[in-house]
């Protein structure tokens, strides 16, 4: 579903993304992981064509996201505020994206329903614009957007971060269902080893730009990140916590 | 705002000096009317600082933590806004115009106390503001109840400088009235203190202001078909933020600039070439205001826009619908100034005709040039941003002005007057042709800058 090839990006000389070579097939919810700066969101920037890589490309169902804006119609993101439009309340705007999707209201009130408990009747009919809402708030309503008109990718960027615990765990349900639908590719980054091993099939670790780990989730994959991320010595000190 | 800022000294500093001699030259006594309008100088500086003047309780959230006691914290505050340029600007004025007043063998001491007065009673709004900071149905009445003060006077109905001018004659004539305005100063310095100190929570005066969300579901605008979409999002947009509004507000502004140039109350623009120049800008106050800063409307959600499939064309016609629905409106507002005569109106007309013929899309293409941010919530610079003017915009602009006055010269010059209206009508007319074609070169830019346009807009 996603090619990528030869990416890279650099500032000033100096390179944030160093990517030759990664396919995700279609279906598959893959797991971006890594510390601050590693390159997590300009991977997405790119593939989301915001910010325009230096050298080599990316193809989003065979689409190449510079050339074209087709895969627009079929892919879904959200990455951070501005994704959101401050002045209107939420309903207004899952029924500006279900426009745009092509979703009549009845469609976006049909898959509002679904959401009542994740929405903890703090998001629906409450007459509040959006940037009035808390920051966790804000995520849910953006997380939900995405999910308008059936789209077959869809890029979440740090979706776990800002939410309550219950929140989080009513997430981690939601991106499962989508992990298991075999149409819906799922691109999700995240700082929690744990979240992201729960609900991807396959997971990259990010360092300085680079793909350091390419792990089909297991068992053992949390683990493993564990000691990764740990330099390789704090697997003790997690197990006595 | 600096641009803003230099005119505003240059304002004051030539009105400083020449005022007394302009008086003179129409046969007043100077000091004593330069008293009688005091009032409405004074009334008209405390709008103008509600518009325009910005509050200090933004920074503070990050003081609060640290080692401070509060009072410090409000002192603090209160102090950046008596250094604010809102209240030294004035001194441009006071300052020449009083040694004016001593050159011409006034009083020095009367003068010096008198001046006093004015600066207390200057300081006086800069702390009133603190307090009427969103109190805007205040703002509005005091405006209203002066607007009604001025008909009143110039009509002979009622004067109220005959009033407030013997306070302000007083300072200089009964040295110790100029207490008044000092034990005032203190009072509404100390008004404003305890109102800033007894907001220094998170839950009440720092506190984001949660507004219910107004307005239906505009469903009466799915009639415009696919642009429906974008037109109840801008209309949301125009309806709901601070900076919008404040846009719209000054494209009624624009309504009254007319009477500047229709009723000879400026010599200099007396001529059937600024005419027609004031009738391109009656009707097209909002088109300029809000036109020449699409899209940096949108540009909070910028990438939002980028990564869904949005056909640019619609999102450019529902802003150009926008413009051209507002212009019509504009012009039926313009009617009353059919009592300058059919010259005066036909100039209107053909101006709007122009307006929305040609200057609708000119302005949008100017607009994608421009790549300033816009913080929606803030009502702030509005009024000029010197970074929102670039050459290119500046080339832009000039068919939008100087085409009018062209064609209007050459019909004026080959046949007269009607001539001229006509080929403006007519160029508008043909501009709509061109709608299009225009709209296609726009699409271009925003696509060729689209990756300059999204860093752009992340710096704020």
């Amino acid at each position: 579903m996603i090619e990528i090839r030869e990416l890279s990006k650099s500032y000033k000389g100096v390179k944030v993304l160093d990517m030759p070579h990664l396919d995700i097939p279609k279906g598959q919810a893959f797991g971006l992981v890594g510390n601050n700066g590693a390159g997590k969101t300009t991977l997405f920037s790119c593939l989301l064509d915001l910010i325009q890589p230096t050298r080599g490309f990316i193809k989003n169902k065979d689409l190449k996201v510079h050339e074209s804006e087709d895969w627009k119609n079929h892919t879904a993101s959200f990455v951070d505020e501005s994704f959101l439009i401050g002045y209107l309340t939420p309903e207004e705007y899952f029924y500006f994206i279900g426009d745009l999707r092509g979703q009549n209201k009845a469609d976006v009130d049909a898959l509002l329903s679904g959401f009542e408990d994740f929405f903890n009747d703090e998001i629906i009919g409450k007459r509040k614009y959006l940037r009035d809402l808390s920051k966790g708030n804000q995520k849910k309503v953006g997380i939900v957007a995405t999910l308008i008109g059936n789209p077959e990718v869809i890029i979440l960027d740090e979706p776990f971060a800002n939410l309550d615990p219950t929140t989080q765990i009513r997430l981690k349900g939601i991106i499962k269902k989508l992990a298991l639908d075999k149409d819906v590719t799922v691109l999700v980054s995240s700082h929690d080893l744990q979240h992201v091993t729960e609900v991807c099939e396959r997971i990259m670790v990010l360092e300085k730009g680079e793909q350091v780990k390419d792990i089909i989730t297991s068992p053992a994959t949390l683990k493993e990140l564990e000691v990764y991320f740990s330099g390789g010595q704090g697997l003790n000190s997690q197990e006595e916590e | 705002m600096i641009f803003g800022a230099l005119m505003m000294i240059a304002y004051l500093a030539g009105a400083g000096v020449s005022v007394y001699f302009i008086l003179e030259e129409l046969k007043l006594e100077p000091f004593s009317t330069v008293n009688k309008f005091m009032i409405y100088y004074v009334v008209g500086d405390l709008i103008i600082r509600y518009i325009g003047q910005k509050m200090p309780v933004v920074n503070i959230k990050p003081l609060l933590l640290l080692p401070f006691t509060k009072t410090k914290i409000v002192k603090f505050a209160l102090g950046k806004t008596v250094m604010s340029f809102w209240n030294w600007m004035h001194a441009f004025f006071f300052i020449p115009f009083s040694i004016v007043l001593i050159a011409h063998d006034f009083n020095p001491i009367g003068v010096i106390v008198w001046h006093i007065g004015m600066a207390a009673l200057i300081y006086a709004n800069n702390f009133i503001n603190v307090f009427l900071n969103d109190k805007l149905w205040l703002v509005l009445s005091v405006a209203g109840v002066f607007a009604a003060f001025g008909f009143a006077q110039y009509y002979g109905y009622f004067d109220v400088t005959s009033f407030t001018r013997p306070f302000f004659q007083g300072m200089y004539e009964h040295l110790w009235t100029v207490l008044f305005p000092i034990v005032l100063l203190g009072i509404v310095a100390t008004i404003a203190f305890k109102y800033f100190l007894a907001r220094l929570y998170l839950d009440a005066g720092l506190a984001k202001k949660i507004s219910q969300a107004k307005g239906g579901d505009l469903g009466w605008l799915d009639r415009f078909g696919k642009q429906s979409t974008f037109l109840k999002n801008d209309i949301r947009l125009i309806l709901r933020n601070k900076r919008s509004k404040t846009t719209v507000f000054m494209s009624v502004l624009f309504l009254f600039y007319g009477l500047l140039f229709f009723t000879g109350m400026v010599e200099i623009y007396d001529g059937p070439f600024w005419r027609v120049f004031a009738a391109v800008f009656v009707s097209g106050g909002f088109l300029f205001s809000f036109g020449q800063f699409v899209p940096s409307w949108d540009s909070s959600y910028y990438p939002l826009m980028m990564t869904q499939n949005i056909e640019y064309k619609e999102y450019l016609k529902s802003k150009w619908l926008l413009v051209v629905i507002a212009t019509a409106f504009s012009t039926l507002l313009c009617i009353p100034y059919i009592f300058f005569g059919w010259e005066v109106m036909a100039a209107i007309l053909v101006g709007s005709i122009f307006n929305m013929g040609v200057n609708a899309h000119l302005v949008l293409l100017g607009g994608a040039y421009i790549k300033t941010p816009i913080d929606l919530q803030s009502g702030k610079k509005a009024f000029g941003d010197k970074s929102s003017f670039n050459l290119k915009t500046l080339l832009v602009s000039l068919p939008k002005m100087l085409g009018p006055i062209v064609l209007y010269g050459i019909g004026y010059l080959i046949v007269g007057p009607w001539l001229g209206f006509a080929l403006i009508a007519l160029a508008g007319l043909i501009g709509f042709a061109f709608r299009d074609k225009v709209f296609d070169v726009i699409i271009k830019i925003y696509k060729k800058e689209k990756y300059k346009t999204l860093e752009a807009y992340k710096q704020k």
